[in-house]
């Protein structure tokens, strides 16, 4: 299996677990600097693994918020797994490696699996990335969160800027179609405009108003 | 966190599971796409202007446009990540 992979794939797997890491350390310093147990960020680190949705569950319970609320917001953010899947759903093995397989399905490992031309490799790139990253963000958790009890502001690092831009990062790339663009910039404005009235979690949600003024269906029709 | 964990598990299961079943139109797999896109946009403006109810100070945004910009002219990932620490701990440093 890992004959299969080539130099620059692997520098890939290796920055895109760098990168991991990183927000890792910034979200168990959040997390602790919250007043939240070490363990916390940790094990949901190793249960959850989906950065974003982790990140929104530990700020609304770090609020003050209800922590299921906290879990529906992230679950919504995790809904895109569901597309995911129907992506990349080659790269789920059968047996008993399907568990584990399934688990690791997130936004790095579809990103790389679909960058691979066969499906060997499509599988070597998901499972090495995957289990990279299955490593590395319950650790730089739990790295981040003795940071943040040794360092009290951890925000004079700047770690609280990371997260923010990587997911900007991750989107750019969608942000560049015209339609994609004009829902999220309707669904922006609106959560701003909202966010200091709703319980942290709701205004994400509330952005999906944004979603029908990508024009899609006008232009799938004129399409047809 | 449970609930969170094992429902993600879950849409983690759908997709291939529904793949094998049934086939999404073009359009409802565009939908799809444009959902989470304008989900995960809402939480950069979200988690880079604002803390709790209140705006956070202005070194956080400051930070996540400069590593937006670089993401923009196409920089490496981890470049982009600590431009936006970096320029965040220096604006906090200098003001």
């Amino acid at each position: 299996m890992w004959r299969t992979m080539d130099r620059d794939l692997l520098r890939g797997i290796a920055v895109m677990c760098a990168s991991v890491g990183l927000i890792g350390v910034s979200y168990g310093a959040t997390a602790v600097a919250a007043g939240l147990p070490i363990w916390l960020p940790v094990l949901t680190g190793f249960l959850v693994l989906a950065a974003s949705s982790e990140l929104l569950f530990v700020g609304v319970i770090a609020a003050g918020g209800d922590p299921f609320a906290g879990a529906l917001a992230g679950l919504l953010v995790n809904a895109r797994h569901i597309p995911y899947g129907l992506a990349v759903p080659d790269v789920i093995e059968s047996g008993w490696r399907r568990i584990p397989s399934t688990h690791l399905l997130n936004d790095e490992t579809v990103v790389l699996a679909l960058s691979q031309d066969d499906l060997p490799r499509k599988r070597a790139a998901y499972w090495l990335c995957g289990l990279g990253i299955v490593a590395v963000w319950p650790l730089c958790a739990l790295a981040g969160g003795l940071l943040g009890a040794l360092v009290h502001n951890t925000d004079a690092l700047g770690l609280d800027a990371m997260f923010p831009a990587v997911i900007l990062a991750l989107i750019l790339p969608a942000l560049r179609d015209r339609h994609t663009l004009r829902a999220a910039l309707v669904g922006g404005a609106v959560a701003m405009a909202a966010f200091a009235f709703l319980p942290v979690g709701l205004p994400e949600l509330l952005a999906l108003v944004g979603v029908p003024f990508a024009g899609g269906l006008r232009h799938e029709r004129s399409v047809a | 966190m449970s609930t969170l964990a094992i429902g993600t598990f879950a849409f983690r299961l759908v997709g291939p599971m529904l793949h094998a079943r049934i086939t999404f139109s073009s359009r409802a797999q565009r939908l799809l796409e444009t959902s989470a896109v304008v989900l995960l946009a809402a939480l950069v403006l979200l988690s880079g202007l604002t803390e709790g109810r209140s705006f956070a100070d202005l070194a956080r945004p400051l930070g996540v446009a400069a590593g937006g910009v670089l993401a923009w002219r196409k920089a490496p990932f981890l470049v982009v990540v600590l431009t936006a620490a970096a320029v965040a701990a220096l604006v906090r440093l200098v003001r």
